[in-house]
């Protein structure tokens, strides 16, 4: 088998010299973690560091920040990465004093660092000087201390204020002189897909500015996989991130991370299994997509929206074969998922198939009264329009990027699974726009089917006595101190990375998730502000977020 | 076979005495009422009831939903309201967008300090009678966020809930059989019992002045309506 999949552009590898030459005497150390080199430098030349490596070494993605604590000091760690080729990696590690951490923004340089300096600041409580907008971003404003730091007094009261929740009605927040209207848009209503709160500034029915308000649905996920055992108690937690039935992908983060970190290797069997179970979720996820945004832009509940709920209760009841669950999986482990096919194997592989064989007939009815209806198209064509540049500055990944012409698949450019060896194609769009998007969505659902149909050819044939669905792995894991890697899958949404740091314990020292709806959702100001409010609803659709992702 | 006797022409069976044109002009006692509904009613042709008792029976078969997601359990209840499960068929699967319409809340998730505020606020929009079914784990206990250091640990901490739909989530068939209960209970003019809430929201200034209401005094108006969160109080 030969894997058809081809970069459209390369690039010149940078190695580690190259990088140290280029960074000079602003490195002040090393701290390479598995995945990528890590270079130490000085709070203050946080800018002028990004900005180097971004324009001359061409690391233009910035995939996560991650801030923590240690006993001497705070430490944010810049995850930097390529969008032309993103297993070339590097860190950059900014440690800071524990009695005045104040940092360097790379806001400046990545405008996605608004966001994440913003989510340092509220769990850790780090300061990044020169920062815009240096708020709470996921906890309420009136929050006392910073949960992830030490010392964080979990019995501490809080009190928490209604007073964002203004009457909309009401002319308070009427601005006189320029005449512009202020709209609370959520946390409960139903085109923000859960509790997402909008704050919108109108002029007549011209977004004029937008502020995400986010933190309605922080429940702490990165504290409950600090707390678990790497073995058993972090598998079920991924589950809930973005828990539009995208569990095994989620799951798939975490065990690619927890398997580099403690050196696993896993099946090639179980490898082919975790891929068909991963792209029967991606299917199941862009269904609920596709249904929630017909539903969104024209308010169809009765056609399309259940037709895509008809279609995600057969993936569903697949999924509930395979693992036992409808919604959450916890079916993969540590070195493997947790059984085999079902009994009998036939029945469930021939029920695939039929899926899979009415699929291309359903695909078709989608685009029929999706894609080709004119009031659809009219609603959807160049609104909410997000171009590459800003893509790859808000570190927008899976099908938002894809939408805009960037052809960016960590399936294939950064392989894991047994994706390099099946035959499937990497989806692009160049419009831009929502209409994009939903294309992207449509399509990458027929190449998901692709991969599931090869997976069941080879589960089929493989032989029976070669079934191993699980490697040898120890019952308590416990990686060196110190170690630390970031990984990411491609989820449903996009770039769904880990961050783990071991400390020598059997539960990790810090765990950070890298969600792609977090970014996603960071860019809709670039997608409406200037447009009409109808178009911000539907922007807002096409990113498909989740809020139990975003908020984590 | 004239037009005054249609019912004979289609049923050969004519008893009960249901012809009414003999019944009214032949002897004896006037039975004109007569019929098979008679029958089954008894003496009277009318159905007596309470009426509270009659409103009971209606809410219970004609209940809006409030639309009204959080978390995971969301996508449960959609495919709840969606093909195959179809909550509809038992008189209960209009979801409302606005807490105004709507009669029953299901709360579909985990609540987290921030939003416990806004689901008070849109529980207190609701009109009466109102009632709660509250699906899954993280609405009885906060499930498996419990030690969260922002998770309320059930629902029950801030708005009365009727009904508890155990969970991680709730496969929709135990949904629609949390509302089946419900409806009984409505239709059965059970009320649930009252129960203490822990969270309620105040205005700031009412607030008793200890160190952090004082810390705050700054940041908050006096009249803000905030909710206080004693996590240490918690279960």
């Amino acid at each position: 088998m030969s894997t058809g999949l081809e970069k459209r552009t390369t690039q010149v590898e940078v190695t580690e010299d190259d990088l140290e030459a280029l960074l000079g005497d602003r490195v002040l150390g090393r701290d390479d973690h598995l995945n990528a080199p890590g270079f130490v430098i000085r709070p203050d030349d946080v800018q002028d560091v990004l900005a180097d490596l971004r324009d001359e070494a061409g690391f233009d993605h910035l995939s996560c920040l991650t801030a923590q604590q240690y006993p001497d000091r705070y430490e944010s760690i810049y995850h930097l990465k390529k969008y032309a080729d993103p297993t070339q990696e590097v860190s950059v590690v900014v440690p800071t004093s524990t009695d005045d951490p104040v940092s360097q923004s790379a806001e400046p340089v990545f405008r996605t660092a608004d966001w994440h300096e913003r989510e340092a600041f509220d769990l850790v409580g780090i300061d990044y000087e020169g920062h815009p907008d240096p708020r709470r971003i996921l906890l309420p404003e009136t929050w006392q201390g910073h949960p992830l730091s030490d010392g964080y007094d979990q019995e501490k009261p809080q009190i928490v204020t209604l007073s964002e929740h203004a009457n909309p009605i009401q002319p308070d927040h009427h601005d006189e002189e320029s005449d512009t209207m202020f709209l609370n848009i959520g946390p409960h209503h139903p085109a923000t897909h859960g509790v997402l709160h909008v704050k919108t500034v109108l002029d007549g029915e011209t977004v004029v500015d937008i502020d995400p308000d986010i933190g309605y649905l922080h429940r702490c996920e990165e504290q409950m996989c600090q707390q678990g055992t790497y073995r058993h108690q972090i598998m079920p937690y991924p589950d809930r991130w973005d828990y539009v039935s995208a569990g095994l992908l989620n799951e798939w983060a975490y065990a690619r991370a927890a398997e580099d970190l403690a050196d696993i290797e896993v099946p090639e069997y179980a490898q082919i299994i975790r891929t068909m179970g991963a792209e029967l979720c991606r299917i199941a996820s862009h269904m609920l997509a596709l249904g929630t945004f017909a539903l969104d832009v024209y308010g169809d509940f009765t056609a399309v929206f259940q037709y895509a709920f008809r279609d995600r209760e057969v993936v569903q009841d697949i999924l509930e074969d395979l693992t036992g669950q409808r919604l959450m999986f916890n079916y993969f482990r540590l070195g493997g998922v947790a059984w085999d096919l079902p009994e009998p194997r036939d029945e469930f592989i021939a029920k695939t198939r039929d899926f899979l064989d009415e699929l291309p007939a359903k695909v078709d009815e989608y685009n029929d009264m999706i894609t080709s209806n004119e009031i659809f198209q009219i609603r959807c064509h160049n609104t909410g329009v997000l171009e590459p540049e800003e893509v790859k500055d808000y570190g927008c990944t899976g099908p938002v990027a894809r939408g805009s012409g960037v052809d960016y698949d960590l399936r294939r450019d950064d392989p894991y699974g047994y994706y390099e060896n099946l035959e499937w194609d990497v989806v692009t769009e160049d419009g831009c726009d929502n209409y994009a998007r939903v294309l992207v969505r449509m399509q990458e659902v027929e190449e998901s089917a692709k991969i599931i149909e090869q997976c069941l050819d080879l589960l089929e044939d493989w032989p029976e006595d070669d079934r191993e669905v699980q490697a040898n792995v120890p019952r308590t894991l416990k990686p060196d101190a110190d170690t630390e890697v970031y990984r990411a899958v491609e989820g449903a949404k996009g770039e769904l990375g880990i961050y783990i740091r071991s400390d020598g314990t059997d539960k990790p020292g810090r765990f950070k998730i890298r969600s792609p709806c977090f970014h996603n959702l960071s860019a809709l100001e670039v997608m409406s502000e200037g447009e009409y409010i109808p178009d911000l609803v539907a922007s807002l659709g096409s990113l498909d977020i989740v809020l139990g992702e975003v908020d984590r | 076979m004239s037009s005054n006797n249609p019912r004979q022409s289609i049923h050969d069976s004519t008893a009960p005495s249901t012809d009414t044109r003999d019944s009214r002009i032949g002897e004896g006692p006037d039975d004109r009422f007569n019929s098979k509904l008679r029958e089954a009613f008894g003496a009277s042709p009318f159905i007596l009831t309470k009426f509270d008792q009659f409103m009971n029976w209606v809410r219970g078969n004609s209940m809006f939903m409030l639309q009204f997601g959080i978390a995971c359990c969301s996508i449960e209840m959609i495919h709840t309201y969606a093909i195959k499960h179809d909550l509809d068929r038992f008189g209960a699967g209009v979801p409302r967008a606005s807490p105004r319409q709507a009669d029953v809340m299901i709360v579909p998730g985990t609540i987290v300090s921030k939003f416990g505020p806004r689901m008070k606020r849109v529980y207190d929009q609701m009109p009466e009678p109102k009632f709660v079914v509250g699906m899954g784990s993280c609405t009885i206990s906060g499930g498996p966020f419990q030690e969260g250091y922002n998770v309320v640990k059930g629902a029950e901490e801030i708005i009365p809930v009727d009904i508890h739909v155990p969970g991680c989530p709730p496969r929709p068939e135990a949904l629609i059989y949390g509302v089946a209960k419900l409806q009984e209970r409505i239709r059965n003019g059970e009320s649930s019992p009252v129960v203490v809430k822990p969270y309620e929201l105040e205005q700031f200034g009412d607030l008793p002045k200890d160190e952090l209401v004082q810390k705050l005094a700054s940041e908050i108006d006096e009249e803000d309506l905030v909710m206080r969160y004693n996590w240490a109080d918690s279960p």
